[in-house]
């Protein structure tokens, strides 16, 4: 329906003509809409789905590879993200055979001490920026967290939008602000956190789905984790098919993480289920997919160890963090 | 930083081919019997003529077991029961004494309901996760519901004291096998009445299961009486004199040999018949919804749905990406095993209906439209059909008029809300139809104008017991569930 407007890859192009509030309100408001009913429907629907023995280990497996393992507390230090860089390396110090974490999470000011505990391994080190988690502070002192998190070394960057504004119809604001944020995390990963609770509707959803893809987002993501519900299935759901459309219409691919209250192997794997059938195959993989999570790794970690051995362990056979 | 964006690229291309393992439901939980009898005052027994026949597992063609079946004097013996309950115990009792046992029965349904959902999986071939999450709840709900009637009739707008009809002989389908049973024997248990219930031919096992579950509930001897048989059996049923009121659920044919056969005679009658739904998408509908409801519509048991939304009639604005977005969707399917917890589509019932979807189908390739099904494998064994998706089919296509009762869809297009009510109200039946489209004052106005019993908005295949069920035109008369389905029993 977009495909003859989008082809741009990065849908720069396209936007160029269209920033102002009008015109995106015309393309967002234009979408399909959502059926809230329907889209729960859909969802309570795929959690009955079954994942039993080999599948559910592949499940476990690639869980344990798109976590964004995430401290994101007023109490952390450098002691305290150390220790978790080095359960994100080798989450279980037992089993080699158990890949690394996606990344790890932090505020900007614990970015280096992230890097320096990660070195040059796999894991990443993400960002959250932009005045997390509110975002309420100008585009100057957005842009100065970001440079920060980036010289620091992040590769990643969890930027949150001005949801104030796209309640009040500011489409052209909000885009303008991800543009600027991706032109400053220059070769960094840029992860667009919609604070969907926020937002109300999935209808929103949907459209700032849309938005902060055309402005350039790596990732769309759900939460922050510090507003209540975060991360739901059916949002996921809607944010899934966002993502699924815009390939289709603009051959570019964008990512979703889900983030917040998520805290047990059979969540996760709902929610990969949700990914598998709506998004498809081509996101079942850490650079389309990520989940934001603290806790959930022990329980990927204790499940995998039921699904090899049989048993269960006990709580203290997983390290903390 | 670098590396690490192209290790992401890599991944992208290369996604988890990830396979559902199976995960089969344990049969265990049923014990089927070598040979099952006739439910007549409370006791199983034999036929007259011992006469038995099979029933088989339509997803394997594998025997289950075999069933007494019912001729002349077994009809006989079971009326005889029902009047003679009806007249004593169950029309005397007072309401709220005929909720407890409704109650009970509801109850039982539910504790027993893993049972319930297997065996109906094994002797219908549906899916278990449909049994599971449909039928089952659906049946126990159905009987809570009128429980709750019993003891409020004078209050439901019949009169100050309605009253039975007496007994009735209830005639019920094999798509739906539980569920059709406790829509026919819970409103006519709740509002006095006393029933002998003739389960389908294909599909006795479950209302043999219903039976125990009345004598588990203590229920008195001859309030509920199952005759199990084929066609003859319930033919013998509904013409037999003691009968006071005939429910009939099935095909338009037998509805109307129905019809003709009690004509003259004081009996009541409520028939659910066929019907040719259709699911109407307009061009502002929340597509990706719409999708999901054009494949529960046709796809959810099989399509074997007397309700089903068999034609699509999507706008022609965006009839393209509808057919792109649902051919999609339907690559997801999973067609197999029907114990198994992921299955969305499973067997057919019979041979003989599978036949039936064969000639249909390739009528409708000969007549000219476009047939298309997603690669899928079917098992080799028992009665399978793949969904299929017919693309330009107009109205004056055998597959857009007659009922296929199967996993196929016919899609046509219309240009205006007008053309849409047309096309919708232009076929014999009156089933039910579904709307899509994001316009609450379009919604109100296709409503009012299509002429079927059940109208859908922005959903498809929903059902409840209050809510009441029934057609138009040779879809036929009646309504089941909500205080309507009250007036079908009582003389009112």
């Amino acid at each position: 329906m977009l495909s003859s407007q989008l082809r741009s890859p990065q849908g720069g192009d396209w936007l160029a003509g269209v920033s102002s509030d009008a015109a995106l309100r015309q393309l967002l408001h234009g979408l399909p809409g959502v059926d809230q009913v329907g889209v729960h429907a859909r969802a309570a629907a795929l959690a009955t789905r079954s994942i039993k023995k080999e599948a559910k280990l592949a499940a476990l497996d690639l869980a344990v590879t798109m976590v964004d393992l995430t401290t994101l507390e007023g109490a952390d230090t450098p002691g305290k993200v150390r220790s978790l860089c080095a359960k994100a390396m080798r989450p279980d110090p037992a089993d080699a055979a158990v890949p690394p974490v996606a990344a790890v999470c932090v505020y900007p000011d614990l970015v280096a001490a992230a890097k320096a505990e990660l070195g040059r391994g796999t894991v990443a080190v993400a960002s959250v920026a932009t005045a997390f988690p509110s975002g309420r502070a100008s585009l100057k002192v957005k842009l100065a967290d970001v440079a920060d998190a980036v010289d620091a070394g992040a590769d990643e960057i969890d930027m949150v939008i001005d949801r104030g504004a796209f309640l009040a119809g500011r489409y052209g604001q909000v885009c303008e602000e991800i543009r600027a944020v991706k032109e400053a995390c220059g070769p960094a990963h840029l992860k667009v956190i919609l604070e969907t609770a926020e937002l109300a509707t999935l209808d929103n959803v949907v459209r700032a789905s849309w938005l902060a893809m055309l402005a350039g987002a790596d990732f769309i993501k759900t939460s922050t984790g510090k507003v209540s519900p975060a991360a739901t299935p059916p949002v996921a759901l809607v944010m899934l098919a966002a993502v699924r459309d815009f390939e289709q219409a603009s051959g570019r691919l964008v990512g979703v993480k889900v983030a917040g209250g998520i805290r047990t192997a059979k969540d996760a794997i709902r929610y990969l289920v949700l990914v598998n059938e709506t998004a498809g195959r081509t996101w079942l993989a850490p650079g389309l997919f990520r989940i934001g999570a603290s806790s959930l790794l022990n329980d990927l970690l204790r499940q995998r160890g039921k699904q090899l051995s049989g048993r269960y362990q006990g709580q203290d056979y997983f390290t903390l963090d | 930083m670098a590396d690490k964006a192209g290790e992401g690229a890599v991944a992208v291309t290369s996604g988890l081919d990830w396979q559902y393992a199976p995960a089969p439901e344990s049969r265990d939980v049923v014990a089927i019997a070598p040979r099952y009898g006739l439910f007549v005052n409370g006791e199983f027994t034999q036929a007259a003529s011992g006469r038995t026949f099979p029933t088989i597992n339509p997803a394997t063609e594998e025997e289950l077991t075999v069933v007494a079946q019912a001729g002349p004097a077994d009809v006989d013996r079971a009326v005889a029961a029902a009047r003679t309950a009806f007249e004593q115990v169950w029309g005397p009792m007072p309401g709220s004494e005929r909720a407890k046992y409704l109650y009970r029965i509801a109850r039982i349904i539910q504790e027993r309901s893993r049972e319930f959902a297997v065996l109906e999986s094994i002797d219908n071939g549906k899916p278990i996760k449909e049994t599971r999450d449909v039928d089952i709840p659906l049946a126990a709900a159905h009987f809570f519901y009128y429980a709750g009637w019993a003891d409020k009739l004078s209050y439901a707008g019949f009169g100050p004291d309605p009253r039975p009809l007496g007994v009735a002989g209830q005639v019920i389908p094999w798509n739906f096998p539980l569920l059709m049973a406790a829509w026919k024997l819970a409103p006519a248990l709740a509002t006095g009445n006393t029933c002998v219930l003739k389960p389908a031919e294909t599909t006795p096992l479950t209302a043999l299961l219903l039976a125990e579950v009345c004598q588990q509930a203590d229920l008195p001897p001859g309030v509920v009486n199952v005759l199990t048989g084929a066609g003859g059996t319930g033919a013998a049923l509904v013409a037999h004199p003691g009968v006071d009121k005939v429910a009939f659920t099935g095909s338009t044919e037998v509805g109307i040999a129905i019809t003709e056969k009690i004509a003259g005679s004081a009996k009541k009658l409520t028939l659910e018949l066929g019907g040719k739904a259709a699911n109407v998408v307009f061009d502002d509908a929340p597509i990706d919804q719409a999708v999901e409801g054009i494949v529960n519509g046709i796809f959810f048991n099989q399509g074997q749905v007397c309700c089903a939304g068999s034609r699509l009639l999507v706008q022609e604005s965006v009839a393209e990406q509808v057919v792109d977005r649902l051919r999609r969707r339907l690559a997801t399917l999973r067609v197999g095993d029907p114990l198994d917890k992921n299955t969305d589509l499973g067997a057919i019932n019979s041979r003989r209906q599978l036949e039936k979807i064969t000639e249909l189908t390739a009528a409708g390739e000969a007549e000219g439209a476009e047939r298309w099904s997603p690669p899928c494998e079917l098992p080799s064994r028992g009665y399978w059909f793949a969904p299929t998706v017919f693309t330009g089919v107009s109205q004056a296509h055998r597959i857009a008029r007659e009922e296929i009762f199967g996993p196929v869809l016919s899609v046509l297009t219309f240009r205006t809300p007008q053309e849409a009510v047309a096309k919708a109200n232009n076929t014999p039946y009156g089933l039910s139809a579904g709307i899509w489209t994001e316009k609450g004052s379009r919604i109100l106005w296709m409503a009012q104008r299509l002429r079927a019993g059940v109208v859908w908005a922005n959903t498809f295949n929903v059902f409840d017991p209050a809510s009441p069920f029934g057609g138009y035109k040779e879809s036929g008369f009646g309504r089941e569930g909500g205080r309507h389905g009250l007036a079908a029993y009582l003389d009112a």
